[in-house]
């Protein structure tokens, strides 16, 4: 083993000397004695270590157990015998779902489409949403109006998702003998944009509204509150910087083109990091919550599929598989956009 | 001397305030419209003769629900989950986020990738839904028939939450913890005293964070609880919703008030104590949002 001085000191740039460097002394006294001494350390600083124990417990139990719980994808049949103890029969479940013949395959290649599509919707149409009303914020100079508006529009983030998916199909309910549909619908039919029958009908009955019920919805809880971080960045760009841009003669779109989008791009591109990472994570309880067997052909999810075949229906190992092949793309997803961003732009977010 | 506004600012401003104005009264309004159906007659709220203010006001769709005594249950149960959750999940989170901070700590890289990569990949809701099954069966076994202590205890933990904690105590500059040491503070002491008042806002926005992701939890505690006494007011909204909804049971709905006002009473009901507490956790929110960057 090579000794380098540089290894155990650092710069402390408060102080403006030498320090020891904690880690590297740690380092060393288990390369030393391997494990003897890495028990010693642990036994010497034993709280430290008993702080630990609570979470990675949690941890251990309800996140990591039930990645061992997925081997049940690969068995053959669902048993209700342990999963240590059954026979595994390789990628059985996964060939059914890939290249099978049967409806389930149908239904799951739907399910995936519909994931990205409603993830990718949100992108276009949700991601931009929050940048903009962020730019809307500062036009306004009165405070007390702003803060207003910021309240209100912050406000739907504070529902519950229950809540928000009640409001909503309350807002476009169908029509019956008794009463009328919801307001909403009835709204759009006088403005012309649907027919009287689809809005009698429901619009959480029609396929092709859940898209935009589902995006609109979404816009409506968090472009306001999304905003803040995008505000927070815009108002951290100094005066000056304006005023040396209307010195030169920049108009409002150059402003907007030259001062403000590089000062908020960094603020942008953790956004969008995050955004395309999660692209195949959707939230569950929304759909859940919104979609109804007449929905299926563009609101059906892969989560909701394995809820309906794993949860509510007995195909266990199915389910399992479908959902781990969404979360392992969904993972490359972030592990990707995330070494991307970092090589281009020296902005990562992990 | 104030500068002439240019034209193409004079546009984008108008535009600005119209098209925010025009955004916050979306946002605004169907909280509005669930407050006035939830006391309008029935007539009114089955043809939408009402837009903004109620019509025939009745009171009767409140005081039936305030009368059930299901509805109080389902209140008391998501104060006692997001109490008890909020309070375990801050315990085990501080504690965590404690030792993580400390650069002596043996294989912290290792420990900060355990905590990492459960934000990367989640087994699913199957995987999930058999281990919360089997948490349950041990639970029982060993006495705890009460299923909200499942959900408090084996849900709702973010591994983003112990990340903020740890990036906060990590800015806890070092000769405050060692002029403690010195003057003879055990490890408890440092956290305690130290650490926790040192990171105060922080700790209030992660306890927010969980405080509402416990109050809104619907699915697990929907799918885990089995005795409806204990489900949480989410579930009982849920159970209302499709109950009232369903055309069936409708059919014979003879009352003074509409069955839509029931569901919007219910709503009106679980959004008030949000409004009441919000002026004042809405600046922890903003915070939360802004340091939510992570490092490493």
């Amino acid at each position: 083993m090579q000794l380098n001085a540089a290894d155990y000191l650092i710069f402390d740039e408060e102080s403006g000397t030498y320090i020891e460097n904690p880690e590297q002394v740690v380092r060393d006294d288990v390369e030393k004695h391997h494990w003897l001494n890495v028990l010693k350390t642990v036994l010497k600083d034993w709280r430290l270590y008993l702080m630990l124990v609570p979470m990675l417990l949690v941890f251990l139990l309800w996140r990591y157990f039930p990645m061992y719980e997925l081997l049940g994808c690969f068995k053959v049949t669902d048993d209700v015998k342990p999963v240590a103890e059954q026979f595994y029969s390789g990628f059985s479940y996964f060939k059914q779902l890939l290249v099978g013949t049967g409806t389930l395959t149908t239904e799951f290649w739907r399910a995936f489409r519909n994931t990205f599509l409603l993830s990718f919707y949100g992108l276009c149409f949700g991601f931009p949403m929050p940048i903009i009303i962020a730019l809307f914020f500062n036009e306004i100079r009165s405070n007390i109006l702003r803060s207003t508006y910021q309240v209100m529009t912050y406000l739907p983030k504070f529902m519950s998702t229950v809540v928000m998916t009640s409001l909503v199909m309350m807002l476009v309910k169908q029509g019956s003998l008794t009463s009328g549909t919801g307001i909403l619908s009835q709204l759009l039919v006088q403005l012309g944009a649907i027919s009287e029958e689809t809005a009698y009908a429901g619009l959480m009955n029609d396929p092709s509204f859940f898209r935009a019920i589902y995006q609109i919805s979404g816009i409506w809880e968090g472009a306001g509150y999304d905003s803040i971080v995008f505000f927070a960045a815009i108002i951290a760009i100094s005066p000056t910087s304006y005023e040396a841009a209307q010195i030169d003669g920049a108009g409002k779109m150059s402003q907007m083109r030259y001062v403000v989008l590089p000062c908020i791009l960094s603020t942008i591109v953790i956004m969008l990091i995050t955004r395309i990472g999660s692209l195949l994570n959707i939230g569950y309880e929304k759909v859940l919550l919104l979609y109804n067997p007449n929905t299926y052909v563009t609101a059906d999810v892969v989560s909701t599929f394995a809820n309906r075949y794993g949860i509510a229906g007995t195909m266990k190992g199915l389910a399992s598989a479908a959902e781990m092949m969404n979360n392992v793309i969904g993972m490359l997803l972030v592990i990707g956009a995330n070494t991307i961003s970092r090589k281009a732009s020296d902005v990562s977010l992990y | 001397m104030k500068r002439k506004l240019e034209i193409s600012e004079l546009i984008f401003k108008i535009i600005s305030y119209t098209l925010l104005t025009i955004f916050a009264v979306c946002c605004l309004y169907p909280f509005l419209y669930a407050i006035s159906a939830s006391i309008s007659g029935r007539h009114a709220v089955e043809y939408n003769e009402l837009i903004l203010f109620p019509k025939d006001i009745q009171f009767d769709a409140f005081s039936r629900m305030f009368n059930d005594n299901m509805f109080w249950n389902a209140y008391t149960n998501t104060l006692f989950i997001t109490f008890y959750g909020t309070i375990w999940a801050l315990f085990t989170s501080i504690f965590g986020a404690y030792a993580l901070s400390k650069k002596r700590l043996l294989f912290r890289k290792g420990f900060n990738f355990f905590l990492v990569f459960t934000m990367w990949f989640s087994a699913g809701l199957v995987p999930q839904y058999l281990n919360y099954l089997d948490t349950k069966r041990v639970f029982n076994a060993v006495g705890i028939m009460d299923d909200k202590w499942l959900v408090v205890i084996a849900m709702g933990m973010a591994a983003m939450n112990i990340i903020l904690l740890r990036n906060s105590f990590e800015g806890v500059p070092s000769e405050i913890e060692e002029a403690a040491i010195v003057d003879g503070a055990t490890e408890m002491q440092v956290l305690w005293r130290v650490y926790i008042p040192m990171s105060k806002s922080i700790i209030a926005t992660v306890a927010l964070f969980f405080g509402i992701s416990r109050w809104n939890g619907y699915f697990w505690a929907r799918q885990m609880i089995s005795n409806s006494n204990e489900h949480p007011l989410q579930v009982f909204i849920r159970l209302k919703l499709e109950q009232y909804t369903d055309p069936e049971q409708m059919a014979a709905w003879n009352e003074v008030y509409a069955s839509d006002s029931m569901i919007y009473a219910l709503i009106v009901c679980s959004i008030v104590p949000i409004l009441i507490i919000y002026p004042f956790i809405q600046k922890y929110f903003a915070k939360g949002v802004n340091v939510g960057g992570v490092k490493e």
